[in-house]
């Protein structure tokens, strides 16, 4: 049977509505790219309009890997990012496998516990975690934020992993046992690489708030040899004065990692290999 | 090599018990299949023979050895899913040998022993595809060529044709008929469908709520029932079932007779009927009769017969062939 038809009307509607929302989200992308070409004043008189010949300025970025050590700031972020993200989706996948195979005491207990952390916002504790941190003297060190960052993530992931684990067929784990794979091999050579798509998922959910995140670095590592990309964007931005042509430089320059990241996993998610698994 | 011994196996799911209490022999090479309708217990107590679930209490035996407390890998058994459960990154080659691989064979001895298998079953042409690429009957196959691989004591079948089309299903099922004969290996087979029963087994398990009703070889089942749920379940069109009374039968409480074991007569017979149905199969006519004395009748003519609706026929019942069953449903010899 073929689809119902839908009417061109009622199809242009949708499309329309669809431009306007992707129009309203990358607008403020947009001018940030196209500002950071221009000349102080022209971002100022001209804000809307694009580099002209006489407007057009790369000043910003000269200023931005000049000052500063732009290029470490970058390497921590992504560090940072990476390492959390895997540490997420590694102990996230490992607690959503526990919850989703295993009958154990208090199965739904820890369930719920472990998405409580969905709900309550971790920056709630932050005076409790940089005592902690100072006490273990990880104060100015990448770890802090490394292990924040994975405390953070793991509520959603193990939240959304144990849902998808829990379509995983049951005869194809009995049949990984029969054939006499452990616990672990069945989870990380049968379980793992169908649920590629859901850590795709966790993983760009996870990785956007990492990235752009200037609370913990500011207050757990503020120190110039581990500043992240948003916390170094910030020694442009004054109370009085603001280099904003460096400040728009160094948020374009910021995009880009994070593209590329967001490419990487979004090809995961296309992929489908269930296919043919079970029927 | 392959026999099994079940003792008192019991199995509860919190308060509920699935298995009330199973007692079962299974000789060396015989083709044994479980059967009864859904929900009563036996993909569960194949589960419990695998090692895939543990029972609440009773024993296990394969080959003597009490293996309860033996994971499922060291059970010496094999076993064939539904829904095939094959491994979907894995090439047919890898999804057949991995079994073995995990034992730590050597790679000589699992490429000769999956190459057996698969020209066992056709599959050479198959074994670099993944399972995505294959028919569900090749899946299937493959299912099984994974269970041949790891040459076990005792082979489980779960099912395995349910999720095939009709045509594929005969094929299938002579193919493991075939198997049987040429391995001569033990083996457990769960299904709903009887006819699967029947064909395959040398020896059927009827079970019914948890509790085993019957076990016997097809023909026995078919001929001595021994309670009104096997005589039911075995046999299609099912068996016909008469209120004693109504026959004037003091002793037994419901008469049965199968409806291939009746005669009709338009001219004259012991019970008197019309037709309210009639169904052509070709090699068999199956009618449905609302009779004076025993109310709705099943009878199944061989050959095509001319009858119908309305029609009034006289049925005849083959005395020697029916079935007494007393109070408690047991039947009554």
């Amino acid at each position: 049977m073929s689809k119902a038809r839908v009417s061109p009307l009622r199809s242009g509607f949708v499309h329309l509505v669809l431009a306007g929302y992707t129009v309203i989200a990358l607008f403020p992308v947009l001018l940030t790219i196209l500002n950071s070409f221009k000349d102080r004043n022209a971002i100022f008189r001209t804000p809307l309009a694009p580099p002209t010949a006489s407007t057009f300025s790369l000043v910003g970025y000269e200023t931005v890997l000049k000052q500063g050590d732009f290029v470490g700031y970058f390497q921590n972020s992504l560090i940072v990012t990476v390492v959390s993200i895997f540490f997420v989706l590694l102990f996230g996948a490992m607690a959503a496998f526990a919850l989703s195979e295993y009958r154990f005491r208090g199965n739904t207990m820890m369930g719920l516990y472990l998405a409580i952390g969905i709900m309550i916002p971790i920056r709630l504790g932050t005076v409790a975690i940089l005592q902690g941190m100072v006490a273990a003297g990880l104060v100015n060190t990448l770890t802090a934020l490394i292990l924040v960052y994975t405390a953070q993530g793991l509520p959603l992931a193990i939240f959304i992993l144990s849902e998808f684990m829990r379509t995983v067929s049951d005869d194809l784990k009995n049949a990984g046992r029969i054939d006499g794979l452990s616990e672990y091999a069945i989870f990380f050579r049968l379980v793992l690489p169908l649920v590629r798509p859901a850590m795709a998922t966790v993983a760009v959910f996870t990785m956007i708030p990492i990235w752009n995140d200037l609370w913990f670095p500011l207050i757990l590592a503020p120190g110039e040899a581990t500043k992240t990309v948003t916390l170094g964007s910030q020694v442009f931005i004054g109370q009085f004065v603001t280099n904003w042509n460096a400040v728009l430089s160094a948020l374009s320059l910021a995009i880009f990692p994070v593209l590329v990241l967001y490419v990487i996993f979004s090809r995961q998610l296309i992929r489908g290999i269930t296919a043919g698994a079970v029927k | 090599m392959g026999s099994l011994n079940l003792k008192s196996i019991r199995k509860a799911f919190g308060t509920h018990e699935v298995l009330k209490g199973i007692d079962l022999e299974v000789k060396d090479g015989e083709f044994v299949i479980f059967v009864g309708p859904s929900g009563c217990g036996k993909s569960t107590l194949l589960r419990v023979i695998a090692g895939l679930e543990d029972a609440t209490s009773g024993s296990v035996q394969i080959d003597g050895k009490e293996v309860i407390t033996t994971p499922p890998a060291k059970r010496g058994i094999a076993m064939v899913f539904q829904s095939y459960a094959l491994y979907p990154h894995l090439t047919v080659k890898d999804n057949m040998g991995l079994g073995l691989k995990q034992m730590g064979a050597p790679r000589a001895e699992v490429d000769a022993k999956v190459g057996k298998a698969s020209s066992m079953l056709s599959l050479d042409p198959y074994l670099a595809r993944r399972p995505a690429e294959l028919s569900g009957g090749q899946r299937q196959r493959v299912a099984i060529g994974r269970a041949i691989v790891r040459e076990p004591k005792l082979f489980l079948f779960d099912e395995p044709l349910s999720n095939l089309d009709a045509a594929l299903r005969v094929n299938t099922r002579l193919e493991i008929a075939r198997l049987h004969r040429s391995l001569k290996a033990t083996m457990i087979y769960v299904t709903h469908d009887q006819v699967e029963a029947m064909t395959l087994a040398d020896k059927i398990v009827v079970l019914n709520a948890g509790q085993i009703e019957q076990v016997g070889s097809p023909m026995e089942l078919y001929s001595k029932p021994a309670n009104v749920f096997v005589a039911g379940f075995i046999g299609s069109p099912q068996m016909n079932f008469i209120e004693a009374g109504r026959l004037g039968d003091g002793q037994a409480k419901t008469i049965g007779i199968r409806p291939e074991h009746i005669t009709l007569s338009r001219e004259g017979g012991d019970w008197k009927g019309k037709v309210i149905h009639v169904e052509h199969l070709g090699a068999d006519t199956i009618l449905y009769l609302e009779t004076e004395v025993t109310g709705l009748l099943t009878v199944r003519l061989f050959g095509e017969h001319r009858y119908d609706v309305d029609d009034v026929v006289y049925a005849t019942p083959d005395r020697a062939l029916m079935h007494r069953f007393g109070a408690d449903d047991r039947v009554q010899r």
